[in-house]
């Protein structure tokens, strides 16, 4: 049922690191499900993405039902993740992403002022 | 016995942790199907107990399990609990224990809505369905506390996987860090109200000890007391102390004391098999002496003995009772008998206890010697004391072993009061006491008690010969008791009194007789005067007689002469 992880991690990974210098984001959307909540966080990552990071981004998005493993692997407690692997820190945004605010601190698109 | 009893009394399922004690004290083990939590302070032994809550579970039960760890990585888990004797990696390859290592680290944790813990719920539910599970721990799950910002969500998302845990029917174990006045920090004993175990960890007079409690077991009945618990070798053990129960199997037979005159003093057999037995007295009455002979008794007929010495080492046992003629160290050399002697302070009551249990139960003696019990009160107070010798007599009365304590009175206290209360515990009690007289001191025996026996109300003398133990009838007259040569001198006053007394009743016989003869003589002579007196009636009276007869033929003849009409 489960794909390996590791080497699909790892060539991402790869991908990521030789875009690093453009300033490209590798971002993971973990669901549970097709759930409204998750409907919607997809929604919301998208269009966000869409608005701040057009052609600069790679979102892969990973049902945890479909792949449990991987929940396991990237260290998945809750549903919605967002996990930013890249550009470093890694970051894992938790929630519906309705609180675009949030996210955009979270993916580093915005300084934090508080 | 007791499991069995429960699942057929009540609807209640246990599941056996495999942890030695704890069944007992749950009677039957955690409830089946529901969750446990086992909380307490740091180093408390929770993981511990919850790790081999799983592997136990396994090994002897055959029923896999999952252990989800918040705290600690599967590698250093298994390095943890390998030097147990676990060896976790095998059972991961086994396919039959799964670890999952779930970290949460909140400085890369931004919250942007609503979420739940969908996550967790996946990757559980993804190593109960791998390995099959029927026992789930949950260690410690108050990380996500630290991890998570929003504390309703998960409070929410912790109710909904309990729920979820028990729809699939596995065991639970949670562990808790105690809280500051409640059972765990975050308060989660809210969510897991079927059973409640406590550990707790303490320092007392520089000697640790580790206990255990249940707080609560929902619809069963429990040991409700603080158990004593032990880590080593083979991991945690409670050491039940009232669990044990008082219905071990009783055996009729007998056991030499070792001493022949002694056995004669109870009923002519010696001790019951597998009782126990104190001796008690002062500093050089003999007490060491009286076990060795009943080691010695045990070992000639080819049957083990064990040795706790908490005073001297085996070497200087071993000589002292050569010079009262008991060669011990034959025995040991043929593998009969252990010794086994430390200092009292080496370690905690409860450690004593359970290496005590483990060596008996790895050798599997006869009979077991304790010498001094009363050397154990430099560790603990009395009722320590007694509660692990409880403990220590249950566990051999179980086992049918016949145990011999031997206690030292302090000079000045009262005779027939044990050092450490202990004498209640005892099926049968020797007393040794000094006796000073006439410039000695002489030792004395009795049997104070001697339960479901007629044993002697005798007191004997004690000797201790290179011959070994003897025992002789003590004098006693006139509220005085004599022993050693004081006995030897009184006997021959008695002797020299015992003659003069039979003389003196001679004489005395001789007199009566003379008496009696006189006696005899005088009646003799107030006979006959007697009969005298009689023969002098009938004469006088013949004579009235004649007389009146003499005098009417008189009359007439007068009559007779003067013509009358």
């Amino acid at each position: 049922m489960a794909k390996k992880p590791d080497r699909k991690t790892e060539q991402a990974l790869k991908a990521a690191a030789k875009n690093a210098d453009t300033r490209n984001y590798v971002l993971r959307l973990y669901v549970a499900g097709i759930t409204p909540r998750s409907q919607e966080a997809i929604r919301n990552v998208k269009a966000m993405c869409d608005e701040h990071l057009a052609g600069r981004y790679d979102l892969q998005i990973v049902d945890i039902y479909q792949q449990p493993v991987l929940a396991k692997g990237e260290q998945i407690i809750a549903a919605p993740t967002l996990i930013k692997k890249l550009p470093l820190p890694l970051r894992r945004l938790i929630g519906s992403m309705a609180d675009e605010e949030k996210v955009l601190v979270g993916l580093d698109l915005r300084a934090r002022n508080e | 016995m007791a499991k069995r009893k429960s699942e057929s009394a009540t609807v209640l399922a246990k599941c056996r942790t495999g942890i030695s004690g704890l069944d007992e004290i749950t009677e039957g083990g955690l409830p089946k199907g529901r969750p446990t939590l086992v909380c307490g302070g740091a180093g408390s032994g929770k993981t511990l107990l919850a790790m081999e809550f799983i592997v136990r579970g396994i090994t002897e039960f055959n029923e896999p399990g999952v252990f989800m760890a918040f705290e600690e990585t599967a590698e250093e888990l298994a390095k943890n609990v390998a030097s147990l004797g676990f060896d976790v990696n095998k059972l991961i390859r086994q396919k039959k224990m799964a670890i999952d290592y779930v970290h949460v680290e909140r400085s890369e944790i931004e919250e942007t809505g609503e979420y739940d813990l969908e996550g967790l719920f996946v990757r559980l539910n993804a190593m109960i369905e791998a390995v099959g599970a029927r026992r789930v721990v949950l260690d410690s799950v108050e990380a996500l506390f630290a991890g998570l910002p929003n504390e309703a969500i998960l409070r929410a998302e912790l109710r909904r996987l309990f729920r979820w845990l028990k729809e699939k029917g596995v065991t639970v174990v949670i562990t808790g860090e105690q809280g500051d006045r409640t059972l765990s920090r975050y308060g989660i004993e809210e969510y897991v109200s079927d059973c409640v175990i406590f550990l707790d960890h303490r320092v007392h007079n520089q000697i640790s000890t580790r206990r255990l409690r249940i707080v609560k077991y929902r619809g069963s009945k429990h040991g409700t007391n603080e158990y004593p618990t032990l880590i080593d070798e083979h991991g945690l053990s409670v050491l039940p102390i009232s669990s044990m129960g008082l219905n071990y199997a009783v055996s009729d037979e007998r056991v030499s004391t070792g001493v022949p005159r002694l056995d004669v003093m109870m009923d002519g057999k010696g001790y019951y098999k597998g009782s126990s037995i104190l001796i008690s007295g002062m500093a050089g009455t003999g007490k060491s002496s009286l076990a060795a002979a009943f080691v010695n008794g045990l070992c000639r007929k080819g049957k083990r003995c064990m040795y706790f010495s908490f005073e001297e080492s085996p070497e200087q046992i071993m000589r002292n009772m050569r010079s009262i003629g008991f060669d011990l160290g034959q025995w040991v050399k043929k593998g009969l008998l252990e010794f086994r002697s430390m200092r009292p302070q080496l370690h905690g009551l409860e450690m004593h206890l359970a290496t005590m249990h483990k060596l008996i139960q790895g050798f599997a003696p006869a009979g077991v010697v304790v010498d001094p019990v009363t050397n154990l009160s430099s560790i603990g107070d009395t009722d320590e004391i007694k509660a692990m010798l409880t403990r220590v007599i249950d566990f051999l009365k179980a086992q049918g072993v016949t145990s011999v304590f031997t206690s030292l009175t302090a000079g000045g206290s009262a005779m027939e009061q044990s050092e450490v209360g202990i004498s209640s515990l005892m099926d049968t009690w020797l007393l040794l006491r000094m006796v000073e007289s006439a410039n000695e001191r002489n030792r004395i025996l009795y049997v104070l008690k001697s339960r479901g026996m007629g044993h002697s109300n005798q007191m004997r003398e004690f000797i201790l010969s290179d011959e070994g133990i003897r025992l002789l009838d003590v004098y006693t007259g006139a509220g005085t008791v004599y022993t050693g040569s004081a006995r030897l001198v009184q006997e021959s006053k008695d002797a020299a009194q015992a003659l003069a007394d039979q003389q003196s009743a001679g004489r005395r016989k001789r007199e009566l007789e003379q008496e009696a003869m006189s006696l005899e003589a005088q009646v003799r002579s107030l006979k006959a005067r007697l009969d005298g007196m009689h023969d002098d009636l009938k004469a006088g009276a013949a004579q009235e007689k004649s007389r009146l007869h003499a005098a009417a033929t008189e009359r007439d003849a007068i009559a007779k002469a003067r013509k009358a009409d």
